[in-house]
């Protein structure tokens, strides 16, 4: 028999209130954006802070506010569930381009109707130039533009067109004091004022912009008490009514003032997470250590006997569900790299309290117990595991893996900790760490860590080392010889280290112009009045009010390029047995294979406009032969082209491969990933804080992989990138521990943004009590050895017929066969159909 | 000269052969040919070439224990918080006992948990010498008729059964298990039987019954053979949890799979 602490009963509402929110495909409101544009054009006589918290209160006091079947914690930005507002301030041409195949396109699609498009077409013009966006263009050098726009070498997109967000604010001092002891800490902090004080004017102005945001956030919290009072009035069912009326009273109470039931803390938690997303575009608003800050008020009542086990939990279930009405439209594109309507709020059990002490309490296990109910993308739930973690909150931990969602991510404090404390933050702060996002850590209520700067990929500094600086025709990167006259791999390894650092330079560049930008056109008051120290610096986030400041942009791509370097070291100056020069036509031909899918599409389409450009004439007949000679590579001679293959044949077989457990070949990977990591440290933001890296490119890999040509690991052009700090894409052979102890020699301490380790597993792996016990102690061994961050990928009968079809992709896929576990793609036809069958039966 | 070993492979990351995380080093050669098993390449002592997925692949390489013990040591962390360990398989480990004695102690002095997987159908005086560097053998015991076990598996099960009492009373752990193969020894008086013998034997607290599979049919092909059950079915699951609910009669704890 399993026995997993907190198993309760899920309440029937839940699955109603999941239907409910379910029911349509999200849709796109244009009330904010009609707000928002109403308000700046009455306030153009204000300084920027003014502006935003007048439009705050603007929006807040004249947002539609709904309140949906069943709820018992209420509060939704938009009156469709999972709708979406806009915010033209960040940009907009990009929906303005889209408006007509938004609800069609392929990723993250969003209805619109034809009444939303007329406003939005409407409000647009106005803010021609006047966007963040604008602004940050203007302030971005050109090389850095063009690095980002036309050279795909890095992309700061997120922020570029968006809000900032990856914040976690906080939130015990909205539960402790309420928004009105808020604004007597801003006025207090006014009143201390020095009228002498070089910066009275812009202190001042901040404090007002707090004041009036959070007397807008109170206002906006009665208009859901009274609609909940008018609703009760007409109810029939008497339960319903009865909730109705409490939520009313919660409404009127909280968040005003300090909660003082579970229940109240409940909705004034979810009315900080909620208006934060409305205040701003920016994703990742992570509510960072819940179980924590919420348990006093769950502890209080439960003392008192005012609330049961299954009353808390269904509240808690009640808030899971919420997290996922809130949703964001995001360009095609970046819908691409984010699809499944990522938001990215992170939430975070266990670890340990200021003191070094474990802070586990019911309600860590209660979350990832709401986690099971509510298996639904949002929130992303994490867990701290250290020494000190109880046995059984793993066990629960991974009884929630076993489910296949992904969830939960774990976290090793014994290695964030030190990685941390050696950017500045005090022990206590830095034992007090949540995540944001992915998987960047920062300290809640203090930080304005710009975790997503960007994802910087390094194998485009190794392509302009081949091509010496040259991209498209243009000199982008600096001049660092012609490779074919290299006589040592030292001299090549230099050349990718002197173009990475030059890129680098040109990110940090667009990274600051960005950052620039918010400050001056979107401050946020509301969100900078939750963040120590704002109130007494008098100013906000975005112009350096938090007590630690950081930009964090993350490079990916470490295991084609260890893969890579090692095979030019070995095959070409070791044992010469292809030049260099051999080598460079081979990745420029692609390995002799012709390039196919969407990227032979695009590339038809470039070389016809270019045709066409020299004024030749192009018939249906010349695109045929033009897409013919990319796919099938037909302009190279079938001599270069068995040649071509054969290189990427010596790569494939005779060459070591990262993610192996071999300690030269992960050793080596290491210093590629310091070429990174310790590169960009070196670098000061705006904010007066530091540039500290990340390994890991969320889904970036595959997009940003589709704008880069063959590397010399033998990966072929506009196929995916490694995906986090793992190994190449079924390069790893030797199964889990092995990729572990591989992935854990690299210098993790040093990305102290977040490093990403996916693993795969089949849910047999974690079968019964002896089957999660394992799973835990192969965590444990992970984190022992200073591995940062890990999650699982457990997998259902359709990967496994995918990993069939595609075994390339699935090599460390683990299955259980029958007394014993296996790598998958190693077994033959028969015994995999054989496993799959099984698993159809939940073996 | 060192001593050489035959082994076919080193599988890390197991988690059903004996307790916590553990690493398997498969052994070449054995002195059964039991009609069902799943690992055919490991019957015989000769390097072979195995045809898989159109591939020819080498099974079986000569290794001393200072070659392999890199291997085995690279998961020290995972056996240390699983309490997991190595687990010598095979083919059969008796059949080399001079070598797996030497890598058994090897393992012993890096303060490994040791466990072997094995038929003991071979003379005490081999099985003696692993003891000593020993924490846990897992044996089959396949039938206690012992006509029907040689028709089976080519041997018959006198000095199995032998070699049970004495492994037991050397106070070694020893878990008894049976692999469940229908028509052979799939009727509760031939389970009833061996769960009985099982518990009559001191020490034994654990018996295992695993589940006849059909996992091993396509590396007949390859080597060139031909499968000698291809009309039998794996069990059913309620077939399983009957038999297990026999052995259980025996008062000893037994679980389905390893």
């Amino acid at each position: 028999m399993e026995n997993i602490k907190f198993v309760i009963e899920k309440s029937a509402r839940i699955d109603k209130l999941v239907s409910t929110l379910y029911e349509k495909m999200p849709e796109i409101e244009s009330a904010r954006g009609i707000l928002v544009t109403e308000s700046y054009k009455a306030t153009e006589h204000l300084p920027i802070i003014k502006r935003r918290s007048a439009a705050f209160a603007h929006i807040l006091e004249n947002l539609p506010i709904v309140i949906r079947d069943g709820e018992l914690v209420v509060g939704s930005a938009t009156v469709a569930p999972r709708g979406a507002q806009v915010f033209p301030e960040y940009s907009y041409e990009w929906l303005e381009a889209e408006l007509d195949t938004v609800s069609t396109r392929a990723a993250d699609p969003f209805y619109i109707s034809e009444k939303t498009k007329a406003d939005l077409r409407a409000i647009y013009p106005w803010w021609k130039g006047k966007t963040c966006s604008d602004l940050a263009k203007a302030n971005m050098a050109p090389e850095a533009y063009a690095a980002f726009t036309e050279h795909n070498v890095f992309t700061p997109g997120n922020y570029f067109y968006n809000g900032i967000g990856h914040v976690c604010v906080q939130y015990d001092k909205v539960l402790r004091i309420g928004y009105r002891g808020i604004i007597t800490e801003a006025k207090a902090a006014m009143d201390k004022l020095d009228f002498s004080d070089a910066e009275y004017v812009q202190r001042r102005n901040f404090l007002e912009a707090v004041i009036e945001s959070c007397e807008a956030v109170i206002e906006y919290a009665r208009r859901y008490s009274r609609l909940a009072r008018e609703l009760a009035g007409k109810e029939t069912d008497y339960d319903r009514r009865r909730e109705l009326e409490t939520i009313a009273k919660n409404c009127a109470r909280v968040p005003e003032f300090g909660a003082t039931t579970f229940h109240e803390a409940c909705q004034s938690f979810w009315f900080v997470q909620l208006l934060l997303q409305i205040e701003s575009s920016g994703h990742s608003i992570s509510p960072g250590r819940f179980d924590k800050y919420m348990y006093p008020y769950y502890k209080a009542d439960m003392d008192k006997g005012a609330i049961t086990k299954e009353q808390a939990q269904e509240l808690l279930d009640c808030i899971w569900v919420k997290f996922n009405d809130i949703n964001k439209v995001r360009d095609a594109v970046s819908a691409d790299g984010f699809a499944g309507y990522g938001m990215f709020q992170n939430l975070i059990v266990g670890g340990q309290n200021e003191h070094g002490m474990d802070s586990t309490n019911d309600l860590s296990y209660m979350c990832l117990e709401a986690a099971m109910h509510v298996p639904l993308p949002q929130p992303s739930i994490s867990i701290r595991v250290w020494n000190g973690s109880p046995e059984d909150l793993l066990i629960k931990a991974a009884a929630l893996t076993r489910l296949g969602t992904g969830l939960p991510a774990y976290y090793n404090d014994e290695i964030i900790i030190p990685s941390i404390m050696a950017r500045g933050l005090t022990l206590e702060d830095a034992r007090d760490y949540c995540i944001i996002g992915c998987v960047e850590p920062q300290k809640g209520g203090k930080t304005d860590g710009w975790h997503d700067a960007a994802f910087f990929n390094m194998c485009r500094p190794l392509e302009l080392a081949f091509s010496n600086g040259m991209d498209k025709g243009k000199k982008i990167g600096p001049e660092t010889g012609d490779v074919a006259l290299m006589s040592t791999f030292e001299e090549f390894y230099n050349a990718y280290k002197t173009q990475q650092s030059y890129m680098i330079k040109l990110l940090v560049n667009a990274n600051n112009a960005i950052d620039s930008a918010h400050a001056m056109r979107c401050p946020l008051p509301f969100q900078s009045c939750m963040v120590d120290d704002c109130i007494g610096r008098g100013k906000s986030l975005q112009e350096g009010g938090a007590v630690y400041n950081f930009t964090g942009p993350q490079g990916f791509g470490i295991a084609n390029n260890t893969d890579g370097l090692i095979a030019i070291k070995q095959l070409v100056f070791d044992e010469k047995k292809v030049t260099m020069a051999e080598m460079r036509e081979a990745l420029k031909a692609n390995f002799g294979y012709g390039i196919q899918g969407a990227a032979a599409e695009k590339l038809t389409i470039e070389v016809a406009v270019e045709l066409a450009k020299e004024g030749i004439d192009i018939t249906p007949e010349a695109i045929k032969t033009i897409y013919k000679e990319i796919t099938s590579a037909s302009a190279i001679s079938e001599s270069d082209k068995a040649r071509y293959k054969e290189i990427k044949r010596l790569i494939e077989e005779t060459c070591p491969k990262y993610g192996n457990d071999i300690y030269e070949v992960d050793m080596f990977a290491r210093d590629v990933a310091n070429t990174y990591t310790k590169e960009v440290e070196k670098y000061k933001n705006v904010r007066g804080g530091i540039f500290q890296a990340g390994l890991y490119p969320v889904s970036a890999n595959v997009p940003l992989g589709g704008t880069t040509g063959a590397t010399p690991d033998g990966r072929l052009a506009y196929t995916p990138l490694a995906d986090g700090i793992g190994p190449a894409s079924g390069r790893d052979v030797k199964g889990p521990t092995a990729t572990a102890n591989s992935v854990a020699k690299l210098e993790q301490c040093v990305a102290s943004n977040g490093t990403l380790l996916n693993q795969k597993f089949h849910p047999s792996a974690l079968e019964g009590m002896k089957g999660l016990t394992k799973f835990v102690s192969l965590i444990r061994s992970y984190f022992d050895q200073k591995g940062m961050h890990v999650q699982f990928n457990v997998v259902t009968k359709e990967t496994l017929l995918d990993a069939q079809a595609n075994p390339e992709k699935y090599k460390t896929l683990v299955v259980r066969v029958a007394g014993y576990s296996a790598l998958f793609t190693t077994l033959s036809k028969s015994l995999q159909d054989d496993i799959i069958n099984r698993t159809e039966q939940g073996f | 000269m060192e001593r050489k070993g035959r082994i076919f492979n080193i599988q890390r990351f197991s988690i059903h052969d004996g307790p916590g995380i553990r690493t398997i080093v498969f052994f070449k050669g054995c002195y059964m040919r039991c009609a069902w098993c799943c690992n055919p390449e490991s019957q015989r002592y000769e390097i072979e070439t195995l045809i898989e997925g159109g591939k020819e692949k080498t099974v079986g390489r000569d290794v001393t224990v200072a070659d392999i013990m890199p291997e085995i040591l690279a998961d020290l962390p995972y056996y240390r918080r699983s309490g997991g360990g190595v687990t010598l398989s095979g083919g059969e480990v008796l059949a080399q006992a001079d070598f797996a004695a030497e890598l058994l102690r090897a393992c012993k002095e890096a303060g490994l948990h040791t466990a072997i997987e094995s038929s003991a159908n071979a003379p005490y005086s081999d099985i003696e010498k692993l003891l000593p560097y020993l924490d846990l053998y897992l044996m089959d015991i396949k039938h206690m008729d012992s006509r029907k076990h040689e028709e089976y598996t080519g041997a018959k099960n006198e000095r199995i059964l032998e070699n049970a009492r004495l492994v037991a009373e050397s106070g070694v752990e020893l878990i008894i298990r049976t692999p469940v193969i229908p028509t052979f020894n799939d009727s509760d008086k031939d389970i009833k039987a061996i769960a009985d013998f099982a518990r009559s034997l001191k020490t034994v607290e654990e018996y295992h019954l695993l589940p006849y599979h059909r996992l091993g049919t396509d590396k007949y092909t390859g080597l060139g053979r031909v499968y000698a059950l291809p009309e039998i079915e794996p069990p059913e699951k309620s077939r399983m949890q009957h038999l297990l609910s026999v052995a259980e009669t025996s008062g000893l704890k037994c679980q389905i799979g390893g």
